[in-house]
């Protein structure tokens, strides 16, 4: 982890998709027009969020294997920084559908009634609440080695539930969110060739500046626990 | 003497101001910042909290590696 080069390339590519998501062409819709631009931001928020969740399992079933107590770190740090992911794209959303879905002749209360029951917005503050149970379970056992092992194992109770909660209800149920019949931001209906080339290397950029963030975190961490020792 | 100077040269650059000035209401999107609706003020301001982000992270990410080399020292 102590090579910079990725680094380097978090910061090209994120430059790269604020100033190509902002000015280059995109295709006219009706109703969401120049907010589509929001594709390279708020989407990428749940993609990279979904890779730290992976990527935290991934080194909570290590743990459990080897009982290192460096992969419990890394595993909860990136779900904690999965997790801010997660709420940026939740508050990006409502700003996003408070301009697209909330009818403007009605009263907020009646727009927020309507919107509010989407099951794609559900679906997700479910995960993000189970999330949230994971930090205060992992908090509240003192012991250092039953605290690792019990939230390495309801971590991957959380990630499996991700599957129903974002990836399946939301595609059986109807939706105001786009791609529901297929998958979001990945439906040639959605998006083209031209927005392809910004939003990809946005969700790289996007991850990577998680990925760097959780690097950071983990060696603050490992360096309390030895000073401690 | 160094009064009158300064005042020849502030007077100077005040009418360089207005001249400006003038030229910008007759042509008034020939800035290259007041184009397409003024979009490029709003890149402008988000690469500079970007940039602001980033030299954070590096700031921080210098701080730790200065302090893991501390403390492999110590023990």
């Amino acid at each position: 982890m102590n090579k910079w080069w990725w680094k380097i390339v978090c910061i090209v590519l994120l430059t790269y998709a604020i100033i190509g998501g902002l000015l280059l062409d995109v295709p006219h819709k009706p109703i969401i027009q120049e907010s589509i631009r929001n594709l390279y931001f708020h989407v990428c928020m749940w993609f990279s969020m979904m890779i730290l969740f992976t990527i935290s399992v991934y080194h909570a079933v290590k743990y459990l294997r080897t009982n290192a107590i460096r992969s419990d770190i890394l595993s909860r740090q990136y779900a904690v920084i999965g997790i801010l992911f997660g709420v940026l794209g939740y508050c990006t959303g409502m700003i996003w559908a408070s301009f697209t879905w909330a009818d403007p002749n009605s009263s907020s209360a009646s727009s927020f009634s309507a919107i509010a029951k989407d099951p794609k917005l559900i679906g997700a503050a479910i995960a993000l609440l189970i999330y949230f149970a994971y930090l205060v379970l992992r908090d509240s056992i003192n012991d250092i080695d039953k605290k690792a092992r019990i939230s390495a194992v309801y971590n991957i109770f959380a990630f499996a539930f991700l599957f129903p909660s974002i990836w399946i209800i939301p595609r059986i149920l109807d939706s105001l969110h786009p791609g529901g019949q297929g998958n979001p931001a990945l439906n040639p209906k959605d998006i083209d060739a031209r927005m392809r080339l910004v939003f990809y290397p946005a969700v790289i950029g996007w991850t990577l500046l998680g990925v760097w963030i959780v690097s950071l975190k983990v060696r603050m961490n490992v360096l309390k626990e030895k000073t401690l020792l | 003497m160094r009064k009158s100077v300064l005042f020849l040269f502030i007077s100077l650059i005040t009418s360089i101001f207005s001249f400006a000035q003038q030229q910008t209401e007759a042509v008034s999107m020939a800035d290259t910042m007041r184009q397409n609706g003024k979009i490029y003020v709003v890149v402008a301001v988000i690469l500079a909290i970007f940039t602001g982000i980033i030299l954070y992270l590096i700031r921080l990410d210098r701080k730790i590696s200065r302090l893991e080399k501390e403390t492999h020292k110590n023990y």
